[in-house]
C-alpha cells in the first residue's frame, strides 16, 4: 500500500518538474545563503578567537615599556604572574612573529601540540615554529609546523627564538594573568620605567567586528526568509494540486494518518536533498566571499582571518536545521490543513482571497506596531543590539504592511478603472495578491536592503573621500629612521618644499582608555582643511596659543565631551576641547595639541615624521630625490595619492561582501517572484480562459499578466525606497555610532534609487517572462480544455 | 444567413491516435431562429459549440458568421468575433471571480464596447437585484448561471451559443430563462444555438439538430 | 599554549606506563649516568647537574602549630633536561597540609628566561617567587618561601646534624638491574616560621628534611611508582625508606643514627605493609602502614595526619605528614606515587 501510494504521490513531481525544481532550488538557495553567511561568520569568529587567544591580549591588562626578559624574571621573582610577548614583523616577511613563553602563557591560548618531547625541545631550541596553513613564511625560518588552530598570518615561536628571528633583545609587553595576588610589590618599585595598561573596555576588535557579523547574519536571515517564501509557495502548490489525488487515495482506503506520514516523509526527503545542495552552495559562496571578508576585516579592523574555510559541523548542521525548520514551517501548515480540510472542499480562490481580508487587516496592524516599535527603539534605545532590533522591526514592519497597502491601491485602481479590461486587470491583480504577497515581501526586503546599504555605502564613500581630501592635505609624507636622519632630512628639504610640517605622536591614556596624542604645527594646511564637526570660536587661534586640544569624534562620543568641555588627555593633561574632528576608520581615541604644547607635555619624542607641502607636479621628482639621498625605512615615504588609493581600497573591500550579498538577495527575491508567478500561471488558467472566451486574444491576456507583474513590482519598489532610506538612516545614525563611534550624514541618491527601481521592474519582467510567454503561445485547444474539463 | 457551417471536420490527438470528433457537419442558422443541439455525451456537441464560438478552428470545412469565415481569421480576428458577435453561455458559467455581479453582468458588453443598457432592469428579471454587490463564489449555482446568461444578453451578440444553460436551474426557472433568451433573440434579431440533453427544452425551440458520433441528423433522434 | 599538555610532554610521555611513574624510566642515551666512584663534593653538588636528565630539591617538614595542631609542608623544585645538552625545564610544587585540608600548587619555568634556576654561592633554588635560599654556600641555614593564592609559608630551616649519604656513598640503587641515582639528604632541620592558611597565619615549629637526588634513569620500565617514608623519631634517629613497586618490589632503607651515622638496608631487611586504604580522588591509596626494620628493632604503624593529602598537580601524587606509633614514636612524611 505504501509503495503504491508513494508512487502516486511522487508521480506528481514527474509531471511537474518545474515545481520540483522550484522547491529544491528554493530550499537550496535559502539554506545556501544562510549556511554561507554562517560559514563566513563562524570562520571569521574562529580566526579572531584564535588571534585573541594566541596573543592573549584580548582582555588581559599588560605591562608596557622598554622591557627585556630580565624584567620578566624580575617580576616573576617578585610574584607577579606575568608572561612575556614579543610581537613583530621581520624585515622582508609578511607574517607576524609572535614570541611566547610556553611555561607562563595563559592556559586558554591557542595550543600548538607539544606533547612530543622532541617537539617541545625543538620549540624551546628555536628549531620549530608554528603557523597557520597558508601563512607565508620565508625559508630563513626554522621548521614550520602548520596548525589550523593558529590565527592566520601569525608565526608562533618560543620567546627566545622570536628574539633571534626579530634580532632583538627586547620584549614588547608582559600580560598580567588573572591569578595576580593583591599584596604584590608595586610595579613602580620593581620596574620604574614600565607602565600598566588596562584592556580596552569591550575589546575593540570584538566590538567592531561584531557589528560586521551582525550585519552578515541579518543578511543571512533575510536571504533565508526570502528562500522560505519560495519553499512555502512550492509546497503549498504541490499540496493544492494533489488534493484530488489525496481524495482518491483516501477514497481507495489509505488512512489519513498514513497519507500524512507519507507526505511528511516526502518533506524530510526534500529537506535532505535541498539542505545538502544548499550546504554545498553555501560552502561555495563562503569560499568565494571569504577572501573578501578576510580583506575587509584585516583592512578595516586589523583582525586577521584566513582566506580558507574549515568545514565546521556547527554550520552545516545549522544548514540542515534551517532547511528542516523551513520545510516544517512551509509544509506543516499544508499538512495541518490536509488533516483538517473536508475531503471534498472545492477550490475557491476568491473565497480564499476574501478570507485573507482578515489576514490583511492583522498584517496591517502588525506592521504599524512594528514600525512604531522601530521608531521607539531608534529614539530611546542604546547599544548595538538596539540598533539591530530597530532594523529588524523596521524591515519586518514594512514587509507586513506591503500586502495591505498594495491591496488598497489595487482596490482603488479597480474602482477608478473606466474600461472593462482595466477594471478586470486591477481586480484580478488584487485577487492574485495573496499568492504573490510572500514573493513581493521578499522583493521589498531585498530592494530595501539594497537601497539602504547602497545609500549607506554611498554616504560613507562620499564623506570618506571628502574627509581623506581634508585630512591628507599634504602632498608627501616622510618618516626618518631616527633623529639624526630627521635633522639631515630637514636640511635637505629646506628650500625644496613649500613647508615642512612635523608630526609627532605618542600613545597615552585618553579619559582612561588607550589612545593617541599628536602634536602638529599651526599651519594653513590644517586651518584650511581640517574637518571639524564642532568647535569653539577662534578655534585655530586659541589652539595656536597652546591652550586646549582638538579631539576626534570617537573620543567625543565615547566620553560625551564636546567643544567647551574638559577631557583628561593622560600625558597631555586636562585640557579644554576646542574642536572635534571626524576620524573615520580609527577605533581609538585621539587628541591633537600644537607642536610646542605637545613637546612641553611629552618630552623626548623626536620629530621624525613630516608632512611636506609641495606643488603636486614636483612630487614624483622630490620623492625620487629623497629616496635616492636617504636610506628610509619601509613605508618611510608615502605620497598622498597612493595613501588615498590605499585607504579607498580598504573602503571598497569593506563593502564588497555587502554588495555581493545584496545582489544575491535580489536574485533570490527575483527567483521567488518567478516561482510564484509560474505556479500561479498554471493555477490561474480556469480564471483566464473565460476572459479569453469572451473575446480577448492570448496576446492581450499575456500582456495583461506582464503588466500585472510590472505594476506589482513598481509599487513594491516605490514602497521599498522609503523603507530603504529609513534602513540607511538606522545604519548611519544608530548602528554606525554604536559600532564605530562616528556618525555619517545621509546623502540621498535618487538616481541610484531610480536605477534600482528599474532593476526591480526588469526583474519582475524577467520573472514574469516564462508564464507570460507560455500563455501567449498556449494552443487554443488547451484553453478550451478548461471548459471541456468540466464535463 | 447568420451562421453557415459547411463540411466541418475536427479530430483530436489522443493517446490512441487521431480521434475524429466531428465529421462533415453542415447546417445553417438564420437570424431570429432558435436551434437545439442534442446528442449523447461524447457526440461532439461541445466541440462544435467551441468551433462556432471561434475558440478553436476546424480541421476542414468553413464556418461563416455573418459572412465571415472563422477558420480564416487570425487570433485577433477570432477574438474580435467572440467579443462582438458571439455570446457564449458556459455550462459552468465561467464568471470572473474578481468582479462583483454587476461588473460581471456588464463585463462582456463593455469589453465589446457596447452600452450595457439597463442593468438593473435585467437583474430584476433574472432575480439578481439583491446580489449585485456580491461576488460569484457567494452565489448559488443557479444564481451564477443566471449571471452568465445575463452577461451574454447584456452584450447583445448576434449569435448566442449556450451549453446546457439551465442545467443548474429548477424546471420553472429554467423555462423562464429559456423564455427570456428566446424573447431577447427575437427582439435583437439574433440567433440562438443551445446544447441540451433535455427533449423537453429542445421542443421549446424552433429547430433541433442531433449529433451522433460526430455526424449530424436533422430532427429528433430515431 | 597549554602548559598542561606541555607538562605531560615533560614528565609523562606517551608510553608513560611502560616507563615508570612520571617518565622516570626513560631511555638514557646521551645523558650522564651516576658514577658510584665519584665522591659527592659540596657545595658544588648542591647546585644543578644539567648533564643528568632529572633532578630535585625536595623539602618536607612535619610541623606543630601554635594552636597545637599538626601541619605539614612540602616544597619541591624539579629540573628536567629535555635532551642531552638541551633546554632545562623547571617545575615547582607546593603542598600545605592541615588535619582537615590540603593545598597544592605548581609553577613552571624555563631557566633561559631567568625565571628558574639554582645558584651555588650563595645557595638559592628558585622558580618565580618560590625559593629556598641561603646566605652562604652551605645548606645549614635556609629560608623557604612559597605561596599560592590560597596558602603558603615562610620558614627558617636550621640544620642540627650532618648531611647524610644514602646507598653506597650517595649512590642509591633503585632496581635489581642497576638503575640508580645520586642521593643525599639533610634530615636534621629544626623548622620555625609561619604558615599562611585560608583561615589566617599560624606560627609553626617542627622538623624538616631536605632530599637531593639526580639521575638519568631512576626507575626500571616496569616500576610503576613508589612509597617513600622519611621519619624523625623521638629518640633522635631518622629513617628514610622506600619501596619501588614493580614486578619484583625493590626495597631500601637508610637508618640514620642521631649523630648522622647512616646504615643502608636492602631487600627483605625492610618490610612495609599497607594496613588501611582511603579513597582519595577516586582511587584507593594506602594511608596507613606497618613499617618494620627488625635489625633495628623497628616496628611502627605510620598513619597520615590527613588522608586526603593529594597533590593535585600535573602528575598527581599523595604527599603529606604522618605520625609513627609503636616501637619508635615519631613524625615524618610519606610520599606515594603511581596509584591509579
Amino acid at each position: 500500500m505504501n509503495r503504491a501510494a508513494l508512487g502516486a504521490l511522487l508521480a506528481h513531481w514527474r509531471r511537474h518538474p518545474l515545481q520540483l525544481l522550484t522547491l529544491v532550488v528554493g530550499l537550496a538557495l535559502a539554506t545556501g545563503l544562510w549556511t554561507g553567511v554562517q560559514a563566513i561568520n563562524a570562520q571569521a569568529r574562529l580566526d579572531y578567537a584564535e588571534a585573541a587567544a594566541t596573543l592573549g591580549q584580548d582582555d588581559l591588562p599588560r605591562i608596557e615599556g622598554d622591557l627585556t626578559l630580565a624584567d620578566f624574571a624580575t617580576l616573576r621573582r617578585a610574584g607577579w604572574p606575568v608572561t612575556p610577548v614579543l610581537d613583530g614583523t621581520p624585515l622582508g616577511m609578511r607574517a607576524r612573529v609572535l614570541g611566547i613563553d610556553p611555561f607562563t602563557a595563559p592556559q586558554n591560548g591557542a595550543t600548538p601540540d607539544l606533547t612530543d618531547t622532541a617537539d617541545l625541545t625543538a620549540f624551546l631550541d628555536g628549531r620549530l615554529v608554528f603557523a597557520a596553513e597558508g601563512t607565508a613564511v620565508p625559508e630563513t625560518l626554522p621548521e614550520v609546523r602548520r596548525l589550523p588552530d593558529i590565527a592566520p598570518g601569525l608565526v608562533v615561536a618560543d620567546i627566545l627564538a622570536a628574539q633571534a628571528i626579530l634580532g632583538t633583545e627586547q620584549i614588547d609587553r608582559m600580560l598580567i594573568l588573572p591569578e595576580a595576588r593583591d599584596d604584590l610589590p608595586p610595579l613602580a618599585d620593581l620596574l620604574p620605567g614600565a607602565r600598566r595598561v588596562e584592556p580596552e573596555a569591550g575589546g575593540e576588535i570584538g566590538r567592531l567586528t561584531d557589528s560586521f557579523h551582525l550585519n552578515l547574519t541579518a543578511f543571512g536571515l533575510l536571504a533565508f526568509a526570502v528562500g522560505l517564501f519560495i519553499v512555502h509557495a512550492a509546497i503549498g502548490l504541490a499540496f493544492e494540486q494533489r488534493r484530488p489525488l489525496f481524495r482518491t487515495l483516501r477514497a481507495l482506503g489509505l488512512p489519513a494518518s498514513r497519507l500524512t506520514l507519507l507526505l511528511a516523509a516526502e518533506l524530510v526527503a526534500f529537506t535532505l536533498i535541498g539542505g545538502a545542495l544548499g550546504i554545498v552552495l553555501g560552502y561555495g559562496m563562503a569560499a568565494l566571499l571569504l577572501p573578501n571578508v578576510a580583506a575587509t576585516l584585516s583592512g578595516l579592523y586589523g583582525a586577521s582571518v584566513a582566506g580558507g574555510l574549515t568545514l565546521a559541523p556547527t554550520w552545516w548542521l545549522s544548514g540542515f536545521a534551517m532547511a528542516g525548520i523551513g520545510l516544517a514551517v512551509a509544509g506543516g501548515q499544508s499538512l495541518w490543513q490536509l488533516a483538517r480540510l473536508p475531503v471534498l472542499a472545492p477550490a475557491m480562490p476568491r473565497a480564499w482571497a476574501r478570507a485573507r481580508l482578515g489576514t490583511l487587516y492583522r498584517q496591517g496592524v502588525g506592521g504599524l506596531v512594528l514600525l512604531a516599535a522601530a521608531v521607539l527603539v531608534a529614539v530611546f534605545g542604546t547599544g548595538l543590539v538596539a540598533g539591530f532590533v530597530c532594523l529588524g522591526a523596521l524591515l519586518l514592519g514594512a514587509a507586513l504592511l506591503l500586502p495591505p497597502i498594495l491591496s488598497a491601491v489595487l482596490a482603488l485602481g479597480a474602482r477608478r478603472a473606466k474600461g472593462a479590461l482595466t477594471q478586470w486587470l486591477w481586480a484580478d491583480t488584487q485577487q492574485q495578491l495573496p499568492g504573490l504577497s510572500l514573493a513581493l515581501m521578499a522583493l521589498l526586503l531585498a530592494l530595501a536592503a539594497n537601497v539602504g546599504v547602497g545609500t549607506m555605502v554611498g554616504s560613507f564613500r562620499a564623506t570618506f573621500t571628502g574627509w581623506l581630501d581634508q585630512r591628507l592635505a599634504a602632498e608627501l609624507y616622510v618618516r626618518a629612521t631616527d633623529e639624526a636622519q630627521a635633522t639631515e632630512l630637514r636640511a635637505f628639504l629646506d628650500g625644496r618644499v613649500d613647508a615642512i610640517l612635523p608630526i609627532v605622536g605618542t600613545e597615552t591614556s585618553l579619559e582612561g582608555a588607550p589612545g593617541d596624542l599628536y602634536g602638529q604645527p599651526d599651519h594653513s594646511t590644517f586651518r584650511e582643511n581640517w574637518p571639524l564637526l564642532d568647535s569653539v570660536p577662534e578655534v585655530w587661534d586659541r589652539l595656536a596659543t597652546g591652550e586646549g586640544a582638538l579631539i576626534n569624534e570617537q573620543l567625543a562620543r565615547r566620553t560625551g565631551n564636546w567643544s567647551g568641555a574638559e577631557v583628561d588627555l593622560g600625558a597631555g593633561e586636562r585640557r579644554e576641547v576646542l574642536g572635534v574632528y571626524s576620524d573615520y576608520g580609527n577605533p581609538r581615541g585621539q587628541a591633537i595639541l600644537t607642536l610646542d604644547a605637545f613637546h612641553a607635555a611629552v618630552p623626548d619624542v623626536p620629530e621624525t615624521r613630516f608632512a611636506l607641502r609641495v606643488a603636486p607636479a614636483e612630487v614624483p621628482a622630490l620623492a625620487e630625490a629623497i629616496s635616492a639621498r636617504f636610506d628610509l625605512p619601509a613605508e618611510g615615504l608615502v605620497d598622498q595619492a597612493s595613501l588615498k588609493g590605499f585607504s579607498l581600497d580598504i573602503f571598497e573591500q569593506t563593502f564588497a561582501v555587502t554588495a555581493a550579498l545584496n545582489v544575491l538577495t535580489l536574485l533570490v527575491a527575483g527567483f521567488a517572484l518567478w516561482a510564484s508567478l509560474t505556479t500561479l500561471g498554471t493555477m490561474r488558467l480556469p480564471q483566464v480562459a473565460p476572459v479569453w472566451a469572451l473575446g480577448l486574444t492570448r496576446r492581450g491576456l499575456a500582456l495583461a499578466d506582464l503588466a500585472r507583474a510590472l505594476i506589482l513590482a513598481a509599487f513594491t519598489a516605490v514602497l521599498a525606497i522609503p523603507t530603504g532610506v529609513a534602513l540607511a538612516w538606522v545604519l548611519l545614525a544608530v548602528v554606525n555610532v554604536q559600532a564605530f563611534g562616528w556618525r555619517l550624514p545621509l546623502l540621498a541618491d535618487p538616481g541610484g534609487w531610480a536605477v534600482l527601481s528599474l532593476w526591480a521592474v526588469v526583474a519582475a519582467a524577467l520573472a514574469a517572462a516564462l508564464p507570460v510567454w507560455r500563455l501567449w503561445r498556449m494552443p487554443p485547444a488547451q484553453l478550451v480544455q478548461v471548459f471541456a474539463h468540466e464535463r | 444567413m447568420l451562421l453557415r457551417t459547411r463540411n466541418v471536420d475536427k479530430s483530436y490527438e489522443t493517446a490512441g491516435g487521431r480521434q475524429p470528433v466531428l465529421s462533415d457537419v453542415s447546417f445553417d442558422l438564420a437570424a431570429g431562429e432558435t436551434l437545439a443541439l442534442t446528442g449523447e455525451s461524447g457526440s461532439g456537441k461541445s466541440t462544435l459549440l467551441h468551433l462556432l464560438a471561434g475558440l478553436d478552428t476546424p480541421d476542414r470545412g468553413t464556418i461563416e458568421v455573418e459572412g465571415t469565415d472563422i477558420a480564416a481569421q487570425d487570433d485577433a480576428g477570432r477574438a474580435r468575433l467572440r467579443r462582438g458577435t458571439v455570446g457564449l453561455i458556459f455550462q459552468q458559467f465561467n464568471l470572473i471571480p474578481s468582479l462583483d455581479v454587476r461588473n460581471n453582468l456588464t463585463f462582456h458588453a463593455r469589453l465589446a464596447g457596447r452600452d450595457p443598457g439597463d442593468v438593473d432592469a435585467l437583474a430584476g428579471r433574472l432575480g439578481l437585484s439583491d446580489h449585485l454587490r456580491r461576488y460569484p463564489e457567494q452565489l448559488s449555482g443557479g444564481q451564477q448561471q443566471r449571471v452568465a446568461i445575463g452577461r451574454t444578453l447584456l452584450a447583445s451578440p448576434r449569435l448566442v451559443l449556450a451549453d446546457e444553460p439551465t442545467g443548474n436551474l429548477d424546471e420553472a426557472t429554467g423555462d423562464a430563462m429559456i423564455a427570456l433568451m428566446r424573447e431577447m433573440v427575437r427582439e435583437t434579431g439574433a440567433a440562438l444555438l443551445m446544447v441540451t440533453h433535455s427533449a423537453r427544452l429542445a421542443a421549446q425551440l424552433d429547430r433541433r439538430l442531433h449529433l451522433r458520433a460526430g455526424r449530424l441528423a436533422e430532427g429528433a433522434p430515431a | 599554549m597549554n602548559a598542561r599538555i606541555l607538562l605531560l610532554a615533560l614528565f609523562l610521555p606517551v608510553a608513560a606506563l611502560a616507563q615508570g611513574f612520571a617518565g622516570l624510566g626513560q631511555e638514557t642515551e646521551g645523558f650522564t649516568l651516576p658514577d658510584p666512584d665519584r665522591d659527592l663534593t659540596f657545595p658544588v653538588d648542591h647546585g644543578a647537574h644539567p648533564d643528568f636528565r632529572t633532578e630535585w630539591w625536595y623539602v618536607t617538614a612535619a610541623l606543630t602549630g601554635a594552636d597545637g595542631r599538626d601541619y605539614g609542608v612540602q616544597w619541591t623544585l624539579f629540573r628536567s633536561s629535555l635532551a642531552p645538552g638541551g633546554p632545562q625545564v623547571w617545575m615547582a610544587h607546593l603542598g600545605v597540609t592541615t588535619p582537615d585540608a590540603h593545598v597544592s600548587g605548581e609553577r613552571l619555568g624555563h631557566d633561559e628566561t631567568g625565571q628558574a634556576g639554582v645558584s651555588v654561592a650563595p645557595f638559592e633554588a628558585w622558580l618565580d617567587d618560590w625559593h629556598l635560599v641561603s646566605d652562604d654556600d652551605g645548606i645549614g641555614d635556609l629560608r623557604l618561601e612559597a605561596r599560592t593564592a590560597e596558602a603558603g609559608y615562610e620558614l627558617t630551616l636550621r640544620a642540627e646534624g650532618p648531611i647524610v649519604l644514602h646507598g653506597e656513598n650517595g649512590y642509591s640503587v633503585k632496581s635489581a638491574s642497576g638503575q640508580a641515582s645520586r642521593y643525599y639528604s639533610q634530615p636534621f632541620y629544626t623548622v620555625t616560621g609561619t604558615l599562611h592558611l585560608p583561615s589566617g597565619p599560624v606560627e609553626v615549629t617542627g622538623q624538616g628534611w631536605l632530599d637531593r637526588e639526580w639521575s638519568s634513569q631512576f626507575l626500571e620500565a616496569d616500576q610503576a611508582g613508589w612509597d617513600w617514608f622519611s621519619l624523625h623519631f623521638e629518640d633522635g634517629a631518622r629513617l628514610m625508606a622506600f619501596v619501588l613497586r614493580g614486578d619484583e618490589p625493590f626495597r631500601y632503607a637508610s637508618w640514620i643514627a642521631p649523630d648522622g651515622t647512616t646504615t643502608p638496608y636492602y631487600g627483605n631487611a625492610l618490610s612495609a605493609e599497607p594496613m588501611g586504604v582511603a579513597e582519595v580522588e577516586g582511587r584507593d591509596v594506602p594511608v596507613r602502614w606497618r613499617l618494620r626494620l627488625p635489625q633495628r628493632g623497628l616496628d611502627v604503624t605510620v598513619a597520615a595526619v590527613n588522608a586526603q593529602s593529594w597533590q593535585d598537580t600535573l602528575f598527581p601524587y599523595w604527599e603529606g605528614p604522618v605520625r609513627a606509633e609503636g616501637s619508635h614514636p615519631g613524625r615524618g612524611y610519606l610520599e606515594m606515587t603511581g596509584y591509579e
